[in-house]
């Protein structure tokens, strides 16, 4: 079984981000930046089907920039087989719906059995790609997965949602979107670094598959969040209950 | 214009507030009629909430779990001239709406903090560090509300409920179980208080002291991601950027740092508190009232007192 990956190339989780003076967008000039924490995740599960010997070759794609190709060698080092880079505008202005189209193109061909892609970009925070891939190529999904188990033609797939968990079962071919409680993704070892170097990657544009990524979102402004006031250190714990009586909290 | 919502139901009744938000943000949009799947006393509540036009009731098994296929078969179906389509952005709602989205060739906005005008919206990216306005050009607009940002809408309407089914279930996933604790406590999303802890508070066995405190309170219970990834609380107790968002008017965070992801879940809340040994953990930046304090003497002195 075929297993593809989709990676962002996101900033970095642990960067502040700033808003630019303008109100142009966010500074991601000269900031840290690294796979999309949830993609990590994912790469991780398709390789560990491979080690389990449920999958027969992960593949890895990245859509985004020329710098992408940094993420996708990541994911090489980590152990997939071999990578597809699709170059296209800055990757965090193409939207959700662009790439599910040009990823729905890349499955065509590859004729995975299951792709596995984080719930979230932790840039735009759009929660939407997975489900939106499912739906352009009718097949079934499982999103915010935190167990996976492949059997008989099917995916079982123990889902995060509202109120706890939910398990449900998806016929193959399918979609699964990863949470964070799936696992705890490896960190790729030097020598494993230098192979993925000698790793295939084929090197496309969006353009190659026809798709239109023309934002259907036209960004208007982006400003910083309201901020709060800065707040005062209490000396003790009645002190504590005496501040919050004060504003009939308790 | 006029508006499909996709109302909350969780656990077999309707989510009341999940719901009764999203109402009051699609109501500046149109006429809303809202889809209920789910028993009959859901839809029952569900017409009790002002700036609901009508309610479609869809009791079939198929979309009872909220299979994503199904429901977006669902809504397709009756979503025939509307231009908003609404739901609360829960996880049921982020499973089901991009999909319906993609259905339409539209882009899906999600997490709407407010609704500018009809093709208008602001949303939080980077964990809520920035705010962007983004207009639609989409024939249909297909929305998430994130319900912490918006009033509830009143309850005491009447309005008409009428029985829909769904004529063509793709059936390409099945449900299995749900794995869901019942708890006394008030629901995390909605709650007036909340009380989290975090990689803090050690263990889960110590875990009844974030649990204690926020049953004096009459508190709902939260967690820092690093406190459900140490098993020390359940998955959907998580607050943050990739969890619940919540705004009470009192939060809690006990033995947590405050990383960016966690507070991107709780920095909205009216009156925050912290405790934490660590005088300079940036939680405090956010903190109306800090105390540094180790949480096993202060968190039992504060059950104590109150
Ligand atoms: C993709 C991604 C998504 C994420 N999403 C979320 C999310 O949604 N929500 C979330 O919360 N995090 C999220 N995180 C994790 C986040 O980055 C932090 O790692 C996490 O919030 C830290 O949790 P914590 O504050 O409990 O633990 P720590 O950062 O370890 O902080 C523990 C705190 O407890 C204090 N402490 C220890 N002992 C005591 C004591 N005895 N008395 C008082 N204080 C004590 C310490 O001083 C410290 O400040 C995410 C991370 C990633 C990469």
């Amino acid at each position: 079984m075929k297993v593809l990956v989709p990676v962002k190339r996101v900033i970095d989780y642990n960067v502040k981000v700033r808003v630019k003076a303008d109100g142009s967008g966010v500074d991601l000039a000269n900031v840290k930046m690294s796979m999309n924490p949830f993609d990590e995740i994912s790469v991780e599960a398709a390789i560990r089907m491979k080690e389990a010997g449920v999958a027969s070759e992960v593949v890895v794609v990245s859509i985004g920039d020329a710098k992408s190709m940094e993420t996708l060698r990541t994911a090489l080092a980590m152990g997939a087989d071999r990578g597809i880079m699709i170059e296209a505008p800055e990757a965090t202005e193409i939207e959700p719906l662009a790439v599910a189209k040009i990823l729905k193109a890349v499955v065509d061909e590859e004729q995975p059995q299951l792709v596995i892609a984080g719930k979230q970009a932790i840039d735009n925070d759009m929660n939407a790609t997975g489900q939106m891939l499912a739906a352009l190529l009718g097949w079934g999904q499982a999103t915010f997965a935190s167990a996976l188990e492949i059997a008989d033609g099917k995916a079982q797939v123990t889902r995060e949602v509202d109120g706890g968990l939910q398990k449900i079962e998806v016929a193959l071919p399918a979609i699964v979107t990863t949470d964070l409680r799936l696992n705890e993704p490896r960190y790729a070892s030097l020598p494993n670094i230098m192979k993925a170097k000698k790793k295939p990657v084929a090197e496309k544009t969006a353009a190659d598959y026809g798709v239109d990524t023309t934002p259907r979102l036209k960004v208007v402004a982006t400003e910083e969040p309201a901020g709060r006031e800065a707040g005062i250190k209490v000396g003790s714990v009645g002190e504590l209950v005496e501040k919050l009586k004060e504003r009939a909290l308790v | 214009m006029s508006v499909l919502l996709l109302a909350e139901v969780a656990g077999g009744a309707l989510a009341l507030d999940a719901t009764a938000k999203s109402a009051s943000a699609a109501s500046a949009l149109g006429p809303v009629t809202a889809l209920v799947c789910g028993p009959a006393e859901a839809a029952a509540t569900a017409a009790g909430i002002a700036g609901i036009d009508k309610v479609l009731h869809c009791a079939d098994d198929s979309v009872a779990n909220g299979l994503a296929e199904n429901l977006s078969a669902l809504i397709l179906q009756l979503a025939g001239g509307v231009t908003h389509i609404v739901a609360p952005a829960t996880n049921s709602g982020k499973n089901v709406l991009p999909r319906v989205a993609a259905l339409l060739d539209a882009m899906v906005i999600t997490d709407v903090t407010k609704v500018l005008d009809a093709n208008t919206f602001k949303r939080p990216i980077y964990a809520g560090n920035a705010i962007q306005t983004v207009q639609s050009q989409d024939a249909v607009k297909v929305l998430s509300i994130r319900t912490a940002a918006f009033e509830a809408a009143a309850t005491g309407n009447a309005a008409p409920v009428e029985t829909v089914t769904l004529s063509d279930a793709p059936a390409l996933s099945a449900h299995l179980e749900d794995m869901v604790v019942k708890s006394d406590r008030p629901e995390l999303s909605s709650a007036k208080v909340v009380v989290s802890g975090g990689r803090g508070v050690g263990s889960e066995a110590d875990f009844a002291l974030i649990s204690g405190l926020a049953d004096k309170l009459g508190a709902a219970v939260g967690a820092s991601r690093a406190a459900v990834d140490s098993g020390f609380a359940a998955n959907d107790l998580q607050v943050g950027q990739t969890g619940k968002v919540v705004a009470p008017d009192l939060y809690v965070a006990v033995g947590i740092s405050g990383a960016i992801q966690h507070l991107a879940g709780m920095k909205d809340s009216k009156v925050i508190v912290a405790i934490n040994k660590d005088e300079d953990a940036p939680i405090f930046q956010v903190a109306d009232y800090g105390l540094v304090a180790d949480l096993f003497d202060a968190v039992p002195e504060l059950t104590g007192t109150l």
